[in-house]
Parts: C-alpha cells; sequence; structure tokens
C-alpha cells in the first residue's frame, strides 16, 4: 500500500535535504572549511528515507561513516550537523565527533561508528533493551555491504536472529567498499542470501526506489514490532562520489558510473510524484527552494558558531 | 645524499623483502592495484608482485591476522596491513592470545614470523576511530615485539629487520610520517632491534620521544638551543626489545628526563620508560622524571581540542623549563 500523500511528500523533502545538505559540505570541504575527511551519502537518499518514514521518534537508528543521510532522515536537525561536521561547539557533539561520529539521541540516533560493522551488534542490543523493556520499539541498523563481511556481522545478525529481536538490518550495497569491489570479497551476488544463515527473512530491493525501499521496511517494522524478530534487507544503491573527499574512484568503470546516473533517485521519485499528481512541478519546485533556504541557514549557523574552547576536550570523558 | 619519503621507505623495504624472499606477501584492505594502501604505502607492488602476493582482503581485520598467523606458522612471512591503529582492536585476539603466545605455549616448536603494520597518531582530525596511540597495549603482550620508527631511514630498516625477524611484530607507523622525507641510502642495509638512536646530542636534559613526538622534541630542542639549553633527544626506535642501556646512559649524563610520547598518560609507553629510569637510574636524576603526553581522552574531532589534548613543542618546552 501507498504511503499517504503527505509522508510522500515528507519523503521527497527528505531526499532533497540530504541531497542539497552533502552538495553543501562537498563544497565547504572545497573552501577549506571542513576539517578532516567526509564521505558523503549523494546517490543513497532514498536507502535511509525509504527506511526512517516507517520510524517513529522512539525508534532507534545506528549509523556509520557515511552517516550525514541518517540522522537526517531520522529527524536531525541540519543546523547542529553541519556544526559538527565543521566542528563547532553547538554540533551535536560539541565538536567531538565531527562527520564520522555523529549522533542525537533525543530523536533515537544512536550514533555513528567509523568502526566498520560495529555498529550491528549495537542496533542488536538496542533491540535486545527493547524486548527487556518491553516496549514496541524498533531498531534500523545500517550499514555497507564492506561491513557484511566482518564478524559484527555474523554474530550480531545471529543473536538477534535467535532472540527474535526488533532490528532492521539495513545494508547499504553500492558495490564498493573503498576501492574493493563486492565481486572481490564475496561468491555471492547477494548480500541478503546470508540471511537464510540465521533463519531470518533477506530481502534485495531497489535502494534507488525509494518506495520500494518504504515497502521492504515497512514489513520488516511490521514483524519486528509483533516481536517475530529480525529482517535483513539489502538496499542495491551506489555513491555518486568518490568514497571519501579525495577519492577520484577510478576503479569504477565509466559506463558503470553513468548507467547509475540515471538511476539517480531523486529525479526519479519525483516524475513518479508529478505522474501520480501528489505534487506538481511548481509544487517540487518550492519545496526544493525551502530546503535550498533551509540549509543555507544550516549553513550560516555552522560558520557563525564558535569552535569549542580548547579545555573542552577535558570533559565528557565520564559520567 | 638521496632523501626519500617515509612512504617510499616503507614501500623499498616490502619491495625489497619481497624480491629477497619468496615467502614475503602482504595481505590488507585496499592494499592492491585499486587504491594502494589508504596511505599509499603499497602502491605499485601488486602490479609488480601480483594480486596473490598483494592480496586485497574483505574488511575482516581479525581474519586478516588470524589468516596471517596461518601462514606464518607455516612457512610464510606475511606483512599485513591494518588500515588505522585504532581497527587493531578488531583484531586483538590473533595479535595477543594467537600470534603473541603460539610460540611459547606449544613449547617453542613454532615461530609466528609475521609483521603488523599500522598508522597510529592524531593531527589530521579524524577523530577517536581513527586517531588514538596504542603502542603500549602490545608492549604489555609477551611474545610480541613493537617497532616505532620515526624517519624514513629507521622505517626502512627496521622493517626490513621486522620482516626477517621470526616474532610477531606490531610495526607502528604514524600518519603525519608518512610524507616526511630524509636520507635513505641507495644500499643495502638493516637495523637491529634494541638499539636506541640519539637523534640530537645534549647535555641539560634528556628527551626520550617516539613517532611523530620525536619531531616536536627535536623543534623544541632547536628553540631551546638559541635560548642556551642543550637538550638530548633519544629515540628507543623499539619499545620492544627497549635499549636500557642508551636511555640510562642520557639519563646518568644529563640527569633529568622529559618522555615525550602520544600515547596518553595512564598505563602508556612513558609510564613503562619512567618505570625503567626510576628503577635503574634514580640515583643520576636531579629532578623528577617529567612526562608529556596525550591527555587520558579520546581523540577528539574538532581542531581546537585535537591541538590541545596531544603534546606540541609548547607543552615539551614548558616541561623541560620545569625541571632545568
Ligand atoms: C573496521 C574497519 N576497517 C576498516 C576501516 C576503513 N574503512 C572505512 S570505510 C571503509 C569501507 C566501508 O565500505 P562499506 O561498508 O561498503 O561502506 P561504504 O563506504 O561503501 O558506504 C573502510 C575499509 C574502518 N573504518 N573500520
Ligand atoms: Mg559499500
Amino acid at each position: 500500500m501507498l504511503p499517504s500523500s503527505d509522508k510522500l511528500v515528507w519523503m521527497f523533502r527528505k531526499m532533497l535535504e540530504i541531497r542539497h545538505f552533502e552538495e553543501k559540505v562537498y563544497e565547504l570541504y572545497g573552501q577549506n572549511l571542513v576539517p578532516g575527511t567526509i564521505h558523503l551519502y549523494v546517490g543513497e537518499e532514498a536507502v535511509a528515507v525509504g527506511v526512517c518514514a516507517n520510524l517513529r521518534k522512539d525508534d532507534y537508528i545506528t549509523s556509520t561513516h557515511r552517516g550525514h543521510g541518517h540522522c537526517i532522515a531520522k529527524g536531525g536537525d541540519l543546523k547542529r550537523i553541519m556544526a559538527e561536521i565543521l566542528g563547532k561547539r553547538t554540533g551535536y557533539c560539541k565538536g567531538k565527533g565531527g562527520s564520522m561520529h555523529i549522533a542525537d539521541f533525543s530523536i533515537g540516533m544512536l550514533g555513528a561508528t567509523a568502526v566498520v560493522g560495529a555498529g550491528i551488534p549495537i542496533a542488536a542490543g538496542a533491540g535486545l533493551s527493547i524486548k527487556l523493556r518491553g516496549t514496541d520499539q524498533v531498531v534500523a541498523c545500517f550499514f555497507g555491504d564492506g561491513a557484511s563481511n566482518q564478524g559484527t556481522f555474523h554474530e550480531g545478525i545471529n543473536m538477534a536472529a535467535i532472540w527474535k529481536l526488533p532490528v532492521l538490518f539495513v545494508c547499504e550495497n553500492n558495490l564498493y567498499a573503498m576501492g574493493t569491489r563486492q565481486s572481490m570479497v564475496m561468491l555471492i551476488e547477494n548480500v541478503a542470501d546470508r540471511a537464510a544463515a540465521y533463519g531470518i527473512p533477506g530481502v534485495v530491493v531497489d535502494g534507488n526506489d525509494v518506495l520500494a525501499v518504504y515497502e521492504a521496511a515497512k514489513q520488516a517494522v511490521e514483524r519486528a514490532r509483533k516481536g517475530e524478530g529480525p529482517t535483513l534487507i539489502e538496499c542495491k544503491t551506489y555513491r555518486h562520489k568518490g568514497h571519501s573527499r579525495f577519492d577520484p574512484a577510478t576503479y569504477r568503470p565509466k559506463e558503470e558510473v553513468e548507467e547509475w546516473l540515471k538511476k539517480d533517485p531523486i529525479p526519479r521519485f519525483r516524475n513518479k510524484l508529478v505522474e501520480m499528481g501528489v505534487l506538481t512541478e511548481n509544487e517540487a519546485k518550492g519545496i526544493e527552494e525551502e530546503v535550498l533556504a533551509e540549509i543555507e541557514e544550516a549553513v550560516k549557523f555552522a560558520l557563525e558558531s564558535p569552535y569549542p574552547k580548547p579545555e573542552e576536550a577535558l570533559e565528557d570523558v565520564y559520567a | 645524499m638521496r632523501e626519500i619519503s617515509y612512504r617510499d621507505a616503507l614501500r623499498e623495504a616490502l619491495r625489497e623483502e619481497m624480491i629477497r624472499d619468496p615467502t614475503v606477501f602482504l595481505i590488507g584492505e585496499d592494499i592492491g592495484r585499486y587504491w594502494g594502501g589508504a596511505f599509499k604505502v603499497t602502491k605499485g607492488l601488486a602490479e609488480e608482485f601480483g594480486d596473490e602476493r598483494v592480496r586485497d582482503t574483505p574488511i575482516s581485520e581479525n581474519a586478516i591476522i588470524g589468516v596471517a598467523v596461518g601462514a606464518a606458522i607455516t612457512g610464510m612471512r606475511p606483512v599485513a596491513e591494518i588500515m588505522f591503529g585504532d581497527l587493531t582492536a578488531l583484531a586483538m585476539d590473533q595479535i595477543a592470545n594467537q600470534a603473541a603466545k603460539i610460540r611459547y605455549m606449544f613449547g617453542g616448536q613454532a615461530k609466528v614470523p609475521l609483521v603488523i603494520r599500522t598508522p597510529f597518531g592524531g593531527g589530521v582530525n579524524i577523530a577517536a576511530h581513527h586517531s588514538q596511540s596504542l603502542e603500549a597495549w602490545f608492549m604489555h603482550v609477551p611474545g610480541l615485539q613493537v617497532v616505532v620508527a620515526s624517519t624514513p631511514y629507521d622505517a626502512k630498516g627496521l622493517l626490513k629487520t621486522a620482516i626477517r625477524n621470526d616474532n610477531p611484530v606490531v610495526f607502528c607507523e604514524h600518519k603525519l610520517l608518512y610524507p616526511l622525507t630524509g636520507h635513505v641510502p641507495e644500499e643495502e642495509y638493516t637495523i637491529p632491534f634494541g638499539v636506541a638512536d640519539v637523534k640530537r646530542e645534549g647535555t641539560d636534559v634528556t628527551v626520550v620521544a617516539t613517532l611523530y613526538m620525536v619531531h616536536k622534541a627535536l623543534a623544541a630542542a632547536e628553540t631551546l638551543a638559541k635560548e642556551g639549553i642543550s637538550v638530548e633527544v633519544v629515540d628507543p626506535r623499539t619499545l620492544v626489545p627497549l635499549d636500557k642501556e642508551t636511555i640510562t646512559e642520557s639519563v646518568r649524563k644529563t640527569g633529568r628526563v622529559v618522555i615525550v610520547t602520544e600515547d596518553c598518560k595512564t598505563a602508556g609507553v612513558s609510564a613503562e620508560l619512567a618505570a625503567l629510569i626510576a628503577e635503574e637510574a634514580l640515583d643520576y636524576l636531579d629532578a623528577p622524571i617529567k612526562r608529556v603526553t596525550t591527555f587520558d581522552v579520546p581523540i577528539p574531532f574538532s581542531p581546537p581540542l585535537e591541538n590541545f589534548v596531544i603534546p606540541d613543542e609548547k607543552r615539551i618546552i614548558k616541561a623541560i623549563k620545569e625541571i632545568i
């Protein structure tokens, strides 16, 4: 069943927020305003949005080094995400975390880990906590194709399976882990096939079709809330840019990149919404302009915010 | 005199050892032809030696080291790369329980000629999961040897020794060292383990420093020389085995010591060095032992925070002046 018009428009807006936010981060990085490194979510927006469209505020997510999009889709504040990426005191983690470590516990965003695969058992643990506390919350755990070769994947999903924990394991298969093509490191085509090894459903979806992701996640959430256990959802997608800011991604064939750019999830969804009569072209444009303005505000906020004072580095170590 | 970068010096060592000994092979994430290593140390080696000997792996640190251990005890000499030092945590069972203990536990039957190369350290704003200095973890496990090379010359000579050595070696690098250039002879050489290097001679105070801190200590020494303070900088080069003689001899000469390391203070490398000096040279000290280390916090992201927690030249100078 299709989501309501309001939800569809919300999804469209969130995808645009992520896209333009990331483009802005890319631009600021070029101006030397972003310390460290960045891993952008451009091209993969449909995954986070399609999943999070099924979540309540009190549901949880875990995130990765490529995590800006997850936080935005879960309802994170663009201002505070941008401020964190710029290393400012007003950022979500007071400048301690940066691009790879954004968290907003107030909306169930349990944090981005830069240790590939480390979020998988943590998500299972949040699922266990839900079960022990007897609520009907769920957890969505985002991770990459590369992460699915970590021991944490096997150990975490197996535990979630045997205890029927309310977790969606969402594999964002963008075909590469840095320069490593999926086929170099696994002999199967679908990560979701591994679900069979844990006795749980494994679903493959077009990760560039937000409605397909939405539908798969919806069923997994229903199953989880009913206490029937976890689902492994593999979303086939592609990152438009290099792995990190300075990666020219020359290891990807040009034709492959071009083919995937044609499958860009945003124009696809936009056309669909217009076709369905949910939005007119003009309304879509209007939303995009609102989003751009919102991002400008976030940038302004982040740029005008102060850096933390050096001594603040010593705070927050212990509770 | 030929000057090359630390990165190129490491690559030369790998290359020469791979040519010399067909049992040497490289294993790690993105070390092959598509990336050449996150810090480009192995760039070009897959093209030269083939994908069999320069093996790209899945993201599976524990298995990378485990597989390397298995190969090492059956006649090969693997050099494993763990992309970031913090990620050795994922392979800790294979490093600390398997690689380190196999020889002893099995009564000396086996040898484990394994090298684990990994970069530690901060300074590039990549936050708590990619910036810590964990050399002390490995010093604490009997059976492991720990190398801390601070210059291109040391890096090449020590890596060659590490590869020829029959013990598991954790070869600690530092992200900020890779682009650093220095003299490396064209001709073959190796540097034995357990031989510290006096990087600068002086008479008033000894600074014992490792990895990138050697360079900060040398800069501090240069600044202080202008004020008439003569600083001796000693670089242990290997933490296990440790050249106790050279360190204590320098302290006996100057009567003062400041230890500068990038790992945090509590139970760190500096604690071991301070204990050594207290045990073996206390009577020669004219002032308390000083330690300059990263504060006991995870490495924060934002530049003002990160710059504050990691020792800089100013903190080194301040510590020296407190005991002069
Ligand atoms: C445990 C661990 N190993 C290696 C790395 C270095 N690293 C960072 S991202 C990455 C690739 C991750 O690939 P994937 O899981 O597919 O996520 P993607 O970047 O494609 O979104 C690697 C190897 C790391 N951060 N953590
Ligand atoms: Mg990937």
